[in-house]
């Protein structure tokens, strides 16, 4: 356990050195979701039937925009050898790479919601039922997108061809998650959707790890 | 003396290329292996192979009479590789003791500045990673050798981007290593300031 947090403690740090990484894929959160009311106008009812979609499909593209740099550093520079040679388990330390990813890219995003579906005449509870569905599909979103990024460690051109791969993943993230919001505005019951959400970041939180560090070992040989 | 790390009929192979095959040695407490070879012979795949990074395509490793695979084998092992394997952003310091730290390590900030020191990089340890030279850099590397026990020390061209003093110095280390009864596996292509070990021809 204490290599899980070391390793978040370390990745925060390198986070904090290099802030402008960090940032990008947040500032690319809050453009997209920005474009959309400025590009359709001030029409509440339409912007209220569109917001949960947007704000999910802008969640879920700010994130996949960091994942390529996931693992792609510490493999340039030998580390994740290193971690692979550890006396600590190596997916203790891949998962505590994955939950800084939640903490830099995810967190953050969770955070930002509420104050950016207020440009969507959200009201009260649909902005706490967007920023909850966000609370749990955002890890959902570092679980999966981690497995993408080992799985394309080291290929050429593997930006493109982890989009294509993780993004199809996503989808049920997606729609269990706009789900919730929708249902909330549309004055309908939101446990459904947040129980499946829920469901899913467990099974993931238990299997992304094991599989993730797989195709690492795979990518490392 | 009973063999510690004990390797028979080792074979690699790089898509059709065969590298090598039948490589057999054993290595007691004290010991030292010096692998030699051209460049491309398979010097770094066996180094590889032995510390479990790529499998092989036949033979087997013994660690303290365990096969490697289910031996605590990791534990007992530092493998330090090409790579710089630090991080540009941190400092040495923060080097030494984050990558202590994910092995599990609790490493006093004396203790590394020790192993900083000893390697001759006194007054640089708060300065990023980044603004060091390459043999700088190799040195922060190989300060782990001070600051992470391990019985097994492999280290492939370790003694690359190194000046005389350093090359001194990171031979009177594995002296050191070896008179405490650990073990080394390196490869080199100049001579090394080491009482002769054992030689493997690949």
């Amino acid at each position: 356990m204490n290599a899980l947090l070391a390793t978040v403690r370390r990745d925060l740090l390198l986070a904090l050195r290099r802030k402008s990484e960090v940032l990008t894929s947040l500032f690319f959160f809050v453009i997209v979701a920005s474009l959309f009311p400025l590009g359709i106008g001030p029409e509440p009812a339409l912007l209220k039937k569109i917001a949960p979609g947007v704000l999910w499909v802008a969640a879920l593209l700010s994130t996949l925009l960091g994942l390529p740099r996931l693992f792609a550093a510490d493999h340039l520079d030998g580390t994740l050898e290193q971690m692979a040679l550890s006396p600590s388990p190596l997916a203790l330390l891949i998962a505590g790479k994955i939950l800084a990813h939640w903490l830099l890219c995810g967190l953050p995003l969770v955070l930002l919601a509420p104050l950016l579906g207020l440009q969507f005449a959200l009201e009260g509870q649909t902005l706490f039922i967007l920023s909850l569905s966000l609370l749990l599909g955002t890890p959902l979103l570092s679980l999966i997108g981690a497995m993408g990024a080992a799985l394309t460690l080291g290929v050429r051109g593997g930006g493109v061809l982890l989009a294509l791969l993780v993004l199809p993943l996503y989808i049920p993230t997606l729609i269990f998650g706009a789900g919730a919001v929708e249902a909330q505005s549309a004055g309908l019951g939101v446990e459904g959707h947040l129980s499946l959400l829920a469901a899913l970041l467990a099974l993931a939180v238990f299997f992304a790890p094991w599989a993730t560090t797989a195709a690492l070992r795979i990518a490392l040989e | 003396m009973p063999a510690m790390l004990k390797v028979s009929r080792l074979a690699c192979s790089r898509g059709e290329r065969q590298l090598f095959a039948d490589v057999s040695f054993s290595l007691a407490a004290g010991e030292w292996l010096h692998v030699q070879g051209e460049n491309g012979a398979g010097k770094t795949s066996l180094l590889r192979l032995l510390v479990g990074l790529s499998p092989a395509d036949a033979g087997e490793i013994y660690w303290r009479g365990v096969a490697a695979s289910e031996a605590d084998f990791h534990r007992d092992l530092l493998y330090l590789g090409h790579h710089a394997a630090v991080k540009d952003d941190l400092t040495p310091l923060e080097n030494l003791c984050l990558s202590a730290a994910l092995d599990g390590i609790h490493l006093h900030e004396e203790a590394a500045l020790a192993a900083l020191v000893r390697l001759g990089l006194r007054g640089r340890e708060a300065l990023p990673v980044r603004v060091l030279s390459a043999g700088q850099k190799r040195r922060v590397l190989l300060a782990r050798l001070l600051t992470r026990p391990a019985a097994l020390w492999v280290l492939d061209e370790a003694f690359n981007a190194l000046d005389s003093g350093a090359v001194q110095l990171l031979g009177a280390l594995v002296g050191e290593h070896l008179a405490r009864g650990g073990l080394a596996v390196l490869t080199s292509h100049q001579p090394l300031p080491l009482p002769a070990g054992k030689r493997l021809m690949l």
